[in-house]
């Protein structure tokens, strides 16, 4: 069996209850765009990346491993992973 | 004594800290690189601030998994004495050798200014020639320095006598004004567990001669000679 290419993404976000002052500022500057009924606004990130991997579950052990050690930090972060679509040989 | 400096990429106060061990506390200190991996022979090693790898990612990820670090943290399980002051309080956090995180300053600004600090305790290596509740004037320098733990991880700091420094005003109480970016209970400084890592966000190297505008931050210095040398 060969192995297959996964496009990955990853969502960093801050967990709920962190506050998260640049997405409060980023609200405020929606807000004063006249955008008034904006709510709740949050700012993450995303991560992408193709990774190659003997299969689907070998693929998200190793992104899940990724974001534990370096792409989010528990403390303040969650993450979700998207393994995508598998790239065509 | 030997003091080890480290140098990650992006570190812009080693000069600084250098000079304030060697030339102004008296500790003869070494520039050391992070790729080093070998720090058996200091007896304290300080993290000094900056903007390690840009601050990509978040601050201190990527100096959090330098060589160096494995030394780092063998040092801190030997009981050395290890400080990280600002981006190496940083790098400490993302490396598990000091419990919480950062997040952006709550004004999103970079605020440089001097503060107050409240010394919480005086049973650390670095605050031992203190006493709790002494106030130090020393600069801050930082946009990320909004002191975040989970409740539990605050309750055990708290109950363990681990929160360091407090941010206060001048006559030492911790109020919202006296804080400078939203940290949690005003926390400027803890330390591990074993007492023998501190991070601070504040800067005892610009702050150790009067021709600087503040000596607050030379006891922090007397504090690790006297550790050491006993």
């Amino acid at each position: 069996m060969s192995d297959a290419t996964f496009r990955i993404r990853v969502t960093v976000r801050l967990k709920a209850g962190v506050n998260d002052p640049q997405g409060a500022t980023v609200q405020a500057g929606l807000r004063d765009l006249g955008y008034r009924q904006v709510d709740g606004v949050r700012v993450g990130k995303i991560i992408e990346f193709t990774l190659t991997a003997a299969d689907q579950a070998a693929a998200h052990a190793q992104v899940d491993a990724m974001c534990h050690a370096l792409l989010a930090n528990p403390v303040i972060e969650t993450f979700a992973i998207d393994l995508g679509t598998q790239v065509e040989a | 004594m030997r003091a080890a400096v480290i140098v990650f990429p992006g570190s812009n106060c080693d000069a600084d800290t250098h000079f304030a061990l060697n030339e102004v506390a008296q500790v003869p200190a070494d520039f050391v690189w992070h790729q080093a991996t070998d720090l058996s022979g200091y007896d304290l090693v300080v993290l000094p601030g900056g903007f390690s790898y840009g601050d990509y990612l978040r601050t201190g990820a990527m100096a959090a998994h330098s060589p160096v670090m494995g030394a780092v943290r063998a040092a801190a399980l030997r009981g050395t004495p290890v400080l990280g002051i600002c981006n190496g309080f940083q790098i400490l956090l993302e490396a598990g050798l000091l419990p919480g995180a950062m997040l952006r300053n709550h004004s999103l600004q970079f605020q440089c200014e001097w503060v107050h600090l409240r010394v919480e305790t005086a049973r650390t290596p670095f605050t031992q020639a203190t006493r709790a509740g002494d106030v130090l004037r020393l600069p801050i320098a930082h946009g990320e320095g909004n002191y975040f733990a989970d409740p539990d991880n605050l309750k055990r700091l708290q109950d363990s006598d681990r929160i360091v420094f407090r941010y206060v005003d001048a006559d030492g109480r911790a109020t919202d004004a006296a804080n400078p970016n939203g940290s949690l209970a005003n926390i400027a400084g803890v330390c591990s567990a074993a007492r023998n890592v501190v991070g601070l966000m504040p800067h005892p190297e610009r702050s150790s001669e009067t021709d600087l505008g503040s000596r607050g931050g030379l006891v922090i210095w007397d504090s690790v000679l006297q550790a050491v040398r006993v």
